[in-house]
């Protein structure tokens, strides 16, 4: 499934953060987005996923296409590992869970409830979601937050599993996931020129 | 939509999920009155619908900040909402979960709490009645109102501001019915006037809290 994105522009809340975004991922690849913190990443991705509407431009991909994970792990702290995952897969309309398990390797704790995980086992339990979602287009905001090398590795495989199964990734990261062929995006030059509210020349003319 | 209920429901009955709060306060308050007011049973006879209806809104009241936040804070509502879900689904889904959790035990219990208010016989049926029609609509003006102030860190006193005005129309014919049912006159008309305002905030109020979830979540 290909993403296509046209002179994007998003917000966060009032502040138009990103302006002219311009990007393509076919079906098969990956593209990592980079830039500083407060860059705007979270942004892009909460608007590639169709939860902030974007200011002006075109997203050319069903948001049904698309799967998202954010920074929080989206985990009830009382369900066990397989309750967690079971009901999203419910929600996906998926049954089976086994893949999932297996490629991030939750076996040893699946009846443990997900309040007594570590970080590192949360993020796990919250990448396998990805996968019993079915969707094509990955859109992962720091999805490598407290994983250790193996599991960075474990995560870098699963990805390169999706991307040979035909689907596509955006992933916002700080690190080298090792994906062959993967692209990068710096974002820094989309940062939507900012104009201070009490500026009397904040003018649209000087923009 | 079905798993979404279960999964709320099996939340609420674990550990912290706060079952059983509202039932708690609906009976220390109820049974709090006799001491407050004094044991008269003339004078309990007499303000037993209003305080037992003033009771189930309290109780239901305390409960609904908990319906979107917990899910808000840990980030699931972000993904419920890029879920295949409607929206307007999850916050219908939400609603009738308070309810299983929080009016539907009221119902069951405010039939021994009318005994202890000295209710007279002919108000048990309309209590019970009166409780089952209108406590949906708490429900559902409920979770409207903790659509639209969900993202708010400790949003309890605006949520309650903005609910208790909706509510009034529901405790109103609730509460009527009931003094009319205990009066031994026909409390059929007030009890239809509840019915049509849960029928009302039923069909359209998910929609509203969806509408509101769209924009807390930009």
């Amino acid at each position: 499934m290909q993403l296509v994105v046209e002179n994007l522009a998003c917000a966060r809340g009032a502040a138009q953060i990103l302006s002219g975004v311009v990007f393509s991922v076919a079906a098969g690849d990956a593209l990592i987005l980079r830039g500083p913190n407060g860059a705007g990443k979270t942004t892009l991705l909460r608007t590639l996923a169709g939860l902030t509407p974007p200011l002006e431009g075109h997203i050319r991909t069903a948001p049904e296409a698309i799967a998202y994970a954010g920074h929080a792990d989206g985990l009830k702290a009382s369900l066990t590992v397989a309750e967690n995952l079971s009901f999203w897969a419910r929600v996906f309309g998926a049954d089976d869970i086994s893949d999932a398990v297996d490629a991030f390797d939750l076996n040893d704790f699946l009846d443990r409830k997900a309040g007594e995980l570590s970080a590192g086992q949360k993020r796990r339990l919250s990448l396998a979601r990805l996968l019993v979602t079915r969707r094509p287009v990955w859109c992962l905001d720091e999805p490598t937050v407290s994983l250790d090398t193996a599991n960075v590795a474990r995560f870098a495989a699963a990805v390169q599993a999706h991307l040979a199964g035909g689907g596509s990734a955006v992933i916002a990261t700080h690190i080298d996931l090792g994906l062959p062929g993967a692209r990068t995006l710096d974002i820094t030059p989309f940062v939507a020129k900012r104009i201070r509210a009490d500026d009397p020349f904040g003018d649209e003319a000087f923009r | 939509m079905i798993g979404l209920l279960l999964r709320d429901l099996n939340l609420a009955v674990r550990a912290g999920g706060g079952f059983g709060l509202g039932l708690a306060f609906f009976l220390i308050f109820a049974s709090l009155v006799p001491f407050g007011v004094g044991p008269e049973t003339g004078v309990l006879r007499v303000i037993a619908p209003g305080i037992l209806w003033l009771g189930a809104l309290f109780a239901c009241l305390l409960s609904l900040d908990r319906i979107f936040q917990l899910d808000w804070e840990d980030g699931s509502l972000d993904l419920l909402a890029t879920s295949p879900l409607p929206l307007e689904g999850v916050a219908a889904i939400k609603a009738l979960a308070h309810w299983i959790t929080t009016g539907l035990p009221l119902v069951a219990l405010a039939p021994v709490l009318g005994l202890l208010l000295n209710l007279p016989g002919p108000a048990f049926v309309w209590l019970v009645g009166s409780l089952a029609v209108g406590t949906p609509a708490l429900s559902a003006i409920g979770t409207f109102g903790a659509a639209l102030t969900v993202g708010i860190k400790r949003g309890g006193l605006l949520l309650s501001l903005l609910v208790l005005p909706l509510y009034v129309p529901t405790l109103i014919f609730g509460a009527l019915t009931v003094a009319r049912g205990a009066a031994g006159v026909d409390a059929m008309t007030p009890l239809a006037m509840l019915a049509g305002i849960t029928l009302a905030t039923l069909a359209t109020l998910p929609f509203a809290a969806a509408a509101a979830l769209r924009v807390n979540l930009r």
